[in-house]
């Protein structure tokens, strides 16, 4: 059966600013991070220990920013959902699906280390408080998300599924978080311990916001370079069509 | 009524089908498109539905919604083992309102009638097929998307199928029909997609 | 529209309740969750009639996420999901009623089954009650945020689990304010009015988002 299959040359095109761009940002993103996380765990060590807690508070350099980031970087999905359904831009599906392991892992990295503080603070591994659960969920969301990506062949068909759940979660999200908030202080009403941001001392709050810049630098590196190889992987499977087509 | 479209293209998969591809076409006509397994005749039929965007041209319709005046019958003949043979046609009757009282008619004319009241589960492939198209006599619509509506007719049903097509463009209907050329229908025009493939690389 | 309403309610009703439709099967599967659990915990008869509501919800939750995929993966199959795109019926309207078709089939018989469940688990009579009244509210919320799952999956073969896996998160607030109500009717020591009301409010959230999203996803799911 005689077939002239042609590749869309725009497709292999496209990301080449990108992958440009990407060559240069990965190195320095990523220095930025470590340069970053080095003055903010030195800071973190040097604050004094906490009133109730002793020294246990201090994994919270590692806790809320991983926290914010899990949020943050689930809002960025949202934005390139956008971008793959009304849009239509061509690097907003690759981004979508380099951040779901960063969120995912961020997440992750909130319930651990909530895990470790809650040993001391709480004499219990896992406490069913309102913010952990939250993240629990917001943790399965971005499984589920995973999960779409792999069920589908076709990276366009992935990418605009993909970006429908996404949005269906963003708007979700607040309503899931309003009803565990009002769950746990239905079940239990003082928490034990909580952040509330301008009242925190400096000497906390320095290295908290430092720390949490190093880690958005460190996941903006993860993002691209995933990205990256996404663009990467991609081409590879266009010419790979297009040598199915040649040899036929 | 006229369909023109322009400059319309179809990639699946990474892989370019056709492109450049312009027609027209008004009451009364039959268009079928030619070409062998995979060259997009499927594709196009899809595109003309609605079903499938286009990647680039433009598809624009005159003295019609596409939205209210498309038939489309595809591979898939969209037939419910659980339900009758005519509770499957009243169904889609119902949804697309069309006229809910002469589907008896409309089954005797499909050779379907005796097996109206039997589960669609008993039918053969042909039966099936018939059952598929017998919604284009039931529900009025100007534009009919056939994709090779002949699959599995024996000699008696390819003749059937042909005259309700001549029936339909008798009455100022379009027809855009997918076919390996098994069904002689007196074709107004023909696109040949394998051709198409072939100027467009040249 | 009324007329093509009714048509798809009865024709997936038709499809559900025939041979093969499986309408029974999500029943049965609730039987055997709230079967199972005293003998995971014990013949206590008291602990048992004291989280038995809450099991009914478990056992419905999980009983609801069963067969969503079939809403629209057996129309994907056969090719009425193409009609069902190209027919003047909105699609919101379509998603709509085939949900609803769903939520009778599959999930109107889980409630009707919750109160002898509970008299299993010795749940009492005004539980029974509650948690009977809130499955009927909570369910068809479960139906709607289902179809969205569904329909995300419409394409996907074997897409049962996913659809369970994706729909689950977002279930969480009709179990929250779902138990809650059930037991603030039982107990009558916490709001009920708050919680029944926020149960009321996402059965008509999740009524539109559920629609609208599913139908976004099949259009695009069909393009791509």
């Amino acid at each position: 059966m005689p077939k002239t299959p042609r590749m869309k040359f725009s497709e292999l095109a496209n990301p080449n600013r990108f992958m440009r761009m990407a060559w240069w940002m990965i190195p320095l993103f990523a220095a930025l991070a470590a340069l970053l996380l080095a003055w903010g765990l030195y800071l973190g060590f040097q604050a004094p220990a906490e009133r109730d807690q002793g020294i246990t508070a201090r994994i919270m350099f590692v806790h809320v920013p991983s926290a914010w980031l899990a949020l943050g970087i689930y809002s960025a999905m949202a934005v390139a959902a956008l971008g793959t359904l009304v849009w239509r831009h061509p690097l907003a599906d690759v981004a979508q699906k380099s951040s779901a392991p960063v969120g995912a892992a961020f997440a992750l990295i909130c319930l651990v280390t909530g895990a470790i503080w809650g040993r001391p603070t709480w004499g219990t591994y896992w406490e069913w408080d309102g913010r952990l659960t939250s993240m629990l969920v917001l943790f399965l969301i971005y499984l589920g998300i995973i999960a779409l990506w792999r069920a589908f062949e076709e990276p366009l068909s992935a990418a605009k599924a993909v970006a429908v759940l996404t949005l269906v979660g963003f708007i979700n999200i607040p309503i899931v978080k309003f009803s565990v908030d009002w769950w746990s202080t239905l079940h239990q009403p003082a928490s034990v311990f909580r952040l509330d941001g301008p009242t925190m001392h400096a000497s906390y709050l320095h290295p908290l916001l430092i720390s949490a810049l190093g880690f958005s630098f460190l996941a903006a590196a993860m993002i691209i370079a995933a990205m990256r190889t996404e663009v990467l992987r991609r081409r590879v499977r266009t010419l790979n069509i297009f040598a199915a087509g040649e040899a036929r | 009524m006229r369909l023109t479209a322009s400059g319309i293209s179809c990639a699946r998969g990474g892989r370019t089908l056709f492109t450049g591809l312009s027609f027209a076409l008004s009451d009364g006509e039959l268009m079928l498109l030619t070409g062998p397994n995979g060259s997009g005749k499927t594709s196009l039929l899809r595109q003309i539905a609605g079903l499938l965007p286009l990647e680039s041209g433009s598809i624009v319709c005159e003295g019609f919604e596409r939205e209210e005046e498309t038939h489309f019958v595809g591979h898939l003949a969209a037939v419910k083992d659980a339900l009758t043979v005519s509770e499957n046609l009243a169904f889609w009757v119902e949804l697309y309102g069309g006229n809910a009282a002469d589907l008896a008619g409309v089954l005797e004319k499909f050779r379907l009638d005796r097996l109206a009241s039997l589960s669609a589960r008993v039918l053969s492939a042909g039966q099936r097929r018939r059952l598929a198209l017998a919604r284009l006599a039931a529900i009025r619509r100007k534009l009919w998307l056939l994709d090779e509506p002949d699959t599995a007719l024996d000699a008696e049903g390819r003749a059937m199928l042909v005259g309700v097509i001549a029936g339909h463009r008798a009455q100022g209907g379009t027809v855009v029909m997918a076919s390996h050329g098994t069904l002689d229908a007196a074709p107004s025009q023909e696109i040949s997609l394998a051709e198409v493939m072939r100027t467009a690389a040249a | 529209m009324t007329r093509a309403i009714l048509a798809i309610l009865r024709r997936d009703l038709a499809i559900s309740l025939r041979a093969g439709g499986g309408a029974g099967i999500g029943a049965i599967f609730f039987l055997s969750v709230v079967m199972v659990v005293p003998f995971a915990i014990g013949p206590d008869q008291k602990l048992l009639s004291q989280i038995g509501p809450a099991i009914l919800w478990v056992g419905a939750l999980l009983a609801s996420l069963l067969g969503l995929e079939r809403i629209f993966g057996a129309d994907a199959e056969d090719g009425s999901l193409d009609l069902l795109l190209l027919s003047p019926l909105p699609l919101e309207i379509a998603a709509f009623s085939k949900a609803l078709a769903h939520w009778c089939a599959t999930g109107l018989p889980l409630v009707i089954v919750a109160p002898l469940l509970g008299l299993l688990l010795g749940v009492e009579m005004k539980g029974l009650g509650a948690v009977t009244l809130m499955l009927l509210i909570g369910t068809p919320a479960i139906a709607f945020l289902g179809l969205i799952g569904a329909a995300l999956a419409a394409s996907l073969p074997r897409a049962g689990l996913l659809i369970a896996v994706l729909i689950v998160p977002f279930t969480i607030p009709v179990l929250i304010f779902g138990t809650a109500a059930t037991a603030a009717a039982i107990t009558e020591a916490s709001p009920f009015g708050t919680a029944f009301k926020f149960l009321c409010a996402l059965l008509l959230f999740s009524a539109v988002i559920g629609p609208v999203a599913a139908a976004a996803a099949l259009r695009i799911g069909r393009g791509a």
